[in-house]
């Protein structure tokens, strides 16, 4: 009976979503001509960015620039699951001592071939977040892949630990310089975050002024943010 | 090479709509099916990344433009602003994975602590409101 009112109300629900997005053509420009007298927000932002910002990455130049409040908005609600995520499954001293990492045992193929990819994972994820404003990719991707490469460490070897205070260090000079470089908008007589440095020259990697140290410092704090939520999530496995 | 591509996408126009907002829109509804009707807990959390993936691609499939490039000038398309799809949609979509993966480790978390207090995962079982 609750399995046949749920599809009656997910068809109805389809057939609304469907005959509202038919009406919008697939693939059809309507950003129109990119110059001067473009008013969609599309048209400003790509006839715009190269000249403000000398970003390469107009994508980046949106989530970090022209919207850098949201972003700087995004990194918190981030830094509150990370530590939403510790108080839930907080554990006091004692109980720490009964519990262990998820561990399989893990092959002589894995233990040697993380050896050799877990560095180079490392690497592609720092260059991901470095070149965020010339190339796909930045600071919440670079800092996932490098989350990648230590849950490969923490699944592979039992005797791999991170270490807490450092990663704690790390996110908090990560996020206290985002809202320095906020504030030092604000300082040199501008609106908050606004990106008022030398902006350089376009496609080379000193360019866009702040925005490539802002996202190096959101791929730092994303990395150690991701890796603690996957240490916690790791270490719920009762000893026997 | 042009034309023939042209007119294979005209034809072929009607089928890759349905095929783009039919997948997402069924992406959506297979989310909500879970969300509804599964009684396990870490069932409901994968039916509501499904529905996030399902919205996502939604997102980006309205920004797409016939034949655009990604909304990057690297050398060479330095010029080329006027085939470049909807940078916006994208930008978003790259906040809505973020705010989606929050949410997901936090629902995780609170699942491993009711089943550690109940036992179980299933929604069904769990009848004390109190902890």
């Amino acid at each position: 009976m609750k399995k046949v009112l749920v599809i009656i109300l997910l068809i109805t629900i389809g057939y609304f979503l469907v005959e509202t997005f038919v009406d919008i053509p697939f693939g059809e420009n309507r950003i129109g001509n990119i110059d001067a007298n473009n008013n969609t927000v599309a048209g400003y932002y790509l006839s715009n960015t190269i000249e403000k910002t000398k970003v390469a990455n107009v994508i980046t130049a949106i989530v970090v620039n022209y919207r850098g409040l949201d972003t700087l908005g995004e990194v918190t609600v981030l830094f509150l699951a990370s530590t939403g995520l510790a108080s839930i499954l907080y554990r006091r001293k004692e109980e720490e001592e009964d519990v262990e990492r998820l561990n399989l045992p893990s092959s002589r193929l894995m233990r040697t071939g993380i050896r050799v990819l877990f560095p180079t994972i490392v690497l592609l994820g720092i260059y991901v977040f470095i070149h965020g404003h010339l190339t796909p990719g930045g600071g919440f991707q670079g800092g996932t892949i490098v989350a990648t490469g230590f849950l490969l460490m923490l699944i592979t070897y039992k005797g791999f630990n991170t270490n807490h205070n450092r990663m704690a260090w790390i996110e908090s000079l990560a996020g206290l310089s985002f809202v320095g470089i906020g504030i030092w908008g604000l300082l040199s007589g501008n609106t908050f975050l606004e990106n008022s440095s030398e902006v350089g020259v376009l496609n080379s990697l000193i360019s866009g002024g702040l925005i490539p140290v802002i996202y190096i410092v959101v791929g730092l704090k994303v990395a150690v943010e991701l890796t603690g939520i996957l240490d916690i999530l790791l270490k719920i496995k009762p000893k026997k | 090479m042009q034309e023939q591509f042209n007119e294979i996408f005209i034809r072929y126009h009607e089928i890759i709509t349905l095929g783009v907002y039919g997948t997402s829109i069924a992406l959506i509804l297979i989310g909500l099916y879970a969300v509804l009707i599964k009684k396990n807990l870490v069932k409901i959390v994968i039916g509501l990344t499904i529905m996030d993936a399902g919205i996502h691609l939604l997102f980006v499939g309205i920004g797409y433009i016939q034949g655009g490039t990604a909304p990057i000038f690297s050398p060479g398309y330095e010029n080329a602003a006027d085939r470049m799809v909807d940078p916006v949609p994208q930008a978003l979509v790259l906040t809505a994975i973020i705010i989606g993966f929050a949410i997901t480790a936090v629902a995780l978390s609170l699942i491993i602590r009711l089943y550690k207090h109940h036992n179980t995962a299933k929604i069904d079982q769990i009848k004390f409101l109190k902890w």
